[in-house]
């Protein structure tokens, strides 16, 4: 390295604030451009639906679509509730106890998204090994909670965030 | 490259090519010196341009008819296929012409593989051709989903859903990359624009691709290097053009055969039923060309591992010129690798098959095995092979080769190190 002064001279300067300010303008044009591909608010303004349960008997269950994907909601009989409650933690690749995926008071019903945590597709019910849901495309297996208990499936199927507005209805979303 | 300098004859031509020098890079490409023992496993560089060019075509005469939305799609594509003129020949054409393309395209990386044309100095024509590949697939993918129907809509479901295994950040890229809770309407209009778009950007990697190529020249069976000035070569035109234009109607045949007497047999009859968020297919299964990946996907028993490894078996292709050792280019002359590019081959052939059948009992096992031994043929098996390997003496140069019908040993140098 030849001994050239090093001090910080106009040049410097201007170079640092150009490529600055140009930096920010970049990221302020490309996040419109980025962000235009996210959930607009016709599709956000889909988020709740409202169902009817009262048709639904003890052991069957229903789907309905919400924000385009399957929900079931089924009706558990006493003895899937205490079948799903007599399995231990340790045997749950993810550990959930059946109290924690049911509304207190309300536990015969399960209601969840019908999406296996795999790679999207919906479970078929009454099937599978542990007497709940079994995924077609890739051999996922859930119980009676549809907690996932066999196959390549991470996770439990998910429980979105539902209440009952009265003993006959449930608002998802 | 041109041994001389170009001159138009016609005194416009000299005043436009002075300005734009196109008729000098015309005359670079009908004399490009090209190796005089080039097989027909080299026309289907030409081949794959015609591909392109043919789906470029029919996609834009499709996109005339086609309407990409949720309610309109599946009856667009129906609407072409019944009452568009001759839009059920246009539409088998872009749809089997996305199979022929993806057979030659194969073809031409597995003939690569054998006559080592990824080797120094042609590494970035091959990487240049594996972003050309991962487009290919980008775009096949995408134009999949558009006639929305249940194999549409289920593989972009499915496919869409890799990106969710990623930690962290992986249900905010899926959910962006929908544009929805699930894969919708919003999905189905983007996935058409830019399946529009990638064809183009194709169009400008192969134009890079063949200008990397006419830097060092084309490889060629016997591996070894053209010598200068020589009797080696023999100018693009006419010699390649009517080797190519040959090969090329050949497959057009192959091609119109399936275009004409079996159009859906490629296909996946369940994409004939409209698109329905409630209800999966029994038998989810990707078009053919995806099949070996696929099989990889479902052998790990893990989510985030099996997209790992599904994306690796691609990106390791990346690698592949730093990772065969060995400094001969061509099969012919390396006993041991060449029996391995073989096994290879077959390896990725019941990986293939693997992937359309169910993943259960013996077929996983099999595609267990197989995804093992795709990695191991990379990363022990290449850079192994080229270490320990005696490699066949190597002929002095392409005439020789030529005139004596192969490698005649007693006409070869001994030493491959001057390679």
């Amino acid at each position: 390295m030849s001994k050239e002064e090093k001090k910080v001279n106009r040049r410097d300067f201007l170079f640092t604030a150009s490529y600055t300010i140009g930096a920010v303008g970049l990221g302020a044009v490309v996040w419109p451009l980025v962000h235009q591909m996210n959930p607009d608010k016709a599709q956000q303004a889909l988020a709740t639906t409202e169902v009817d349960i009262s048709q639904v008997e003890p052991g069957n269950s229903i789907t309905v679509l919400w924000r385009g994907k399957p929900v079931f909601l089924k009706r558990r009989t006493p003895e899937e509730i205490s079948e799903a409650r007599a399995v231990s933690l340790s045997d749950l690749p993810d550990p959930q106890k059946d109290e924690e995926r049911v509304k207190d008071g309300k536990d015969e019903w399960l209601v969840m998204l019908g999406v296996c945590t795999h790679l999207g597709c919906v479970p078929l019910k009454d099937k599978g090994d542990f007497n709940g849901w079994f995924c077609p495309c890739h051999g996922s297996h859930y119980d009676v909670s549809g907690r996932i208990r066999k196959g390549p499936a991470p996770k439990n199927m998910e429980i979105p965030k539902f209440e009952f507005v009265d003993s006959n209805t449930i608002k998802i979303g | 490259m041109s041994e001389h300098e170009y001159k138009p004859k016609s005194k416009i031509g000299k005043w436009f090519n002075d300005r734009l020098p196109l008729l000098t890079l015309g005359a670079h490409l009908t004399d490009y010196p090209t190796p005089k023992n080039l097989n027909y496993w080299w026309t289907f560089g030409g081949i794959l341009t015609f591909c392109l060019l043919t789906q470029i075509v029919t996609g834009i005469v499709l996109a005339m008819h086609y309407v990409a939305h949720a309610d309109l799609a599946f009856a667009s594509v129906e609407h072409i296929m019944r009452d568009v003129n001759f839009g059920w020949l246009i539409r088998y054409i872009h749809s089997n012409g996305a199979s022929m393309f993806f057979l030659a395209v194969y073809i031409h990386i597995f003939r690569s593989l054998f006559y080592g044309s990824y080797k120094s100095p042609r590494e970035v024509i091959w990487i240049i051709g594996l972003m050309i590949y991962l487009l290919m697939m980008a775009a096949a993918f995408m134009g999949y989903v558009l006639p929305w129907g249940q194999m549409s809509f289920w593989g972009a479901t499915v496919i869409t859903n890799l990106f969710s295994a990623i930690p962290l950040v992986g249900d905010s890229i899926t959910t962006w990359l929908w544009g929805a809770y699930s894969v919708d309407n919003p999905t189905l209009n983007r996935f058409f624009s830019l399946h529009y778009l990638i064809p183009f950007l194709i169009l400008g990697l192969v134009v890079l691709h063949i200008w990397a190529l006419h830097v060092p020249g084309n490889n060629n069976p016997v591996g070894i290097d053209i010598k200068k000035p020589s009797k080696d070569t023999v100018p693009f035109h006419p010699y390649i053009t009517i080797k190519d234009a040959f090969a090329l109607l050949m497959f057009m045949i192959i091609f119109a055969g399936f275009v004409f007497f079996s159009p859906n047999v490629l296909g996946h009859s369940d994409n004939y039923i409209p698109a329905n968020p409630l209800v999966t297919p029994a038998h989810i299964v990707p078009e053919w060309y995806l099949l070996p990946f696929y099989a990889i996907l479902r052998s790990v028993p893990d989510k985030l591992g099996g997209v790992i490894l599904m994306f690796g078996a691609i990106f390791i292709l990346f690698v592949l010129p730093w990772l065969d050792t060995s400094k001969v280019r061509s099969a012919v002359f390396r006993p041991i690798y060449r029996q391995f590019y073989w096994i290879f081959v077959l390896d990725v052939l019941m990986l293939g098959y693997m992937g359309a059948m169910p993943a259960e009992g013996i077929y996983l096992v099999l595609a267990r095995v197989g995804t093992i031994y795709y990695f191991l043929h990379f990363i022990v098996v290449l850079p192994v092979v080229g270490l320990l390997e005696k490699t066949d003496p190597i002929p002095m140069s392409i005439s020789e080769s030529v005139l004596s019908g192969g490698a005649d040993p007693s006409l070869a140098r001994k030493d491959n190190e001057k390679i």
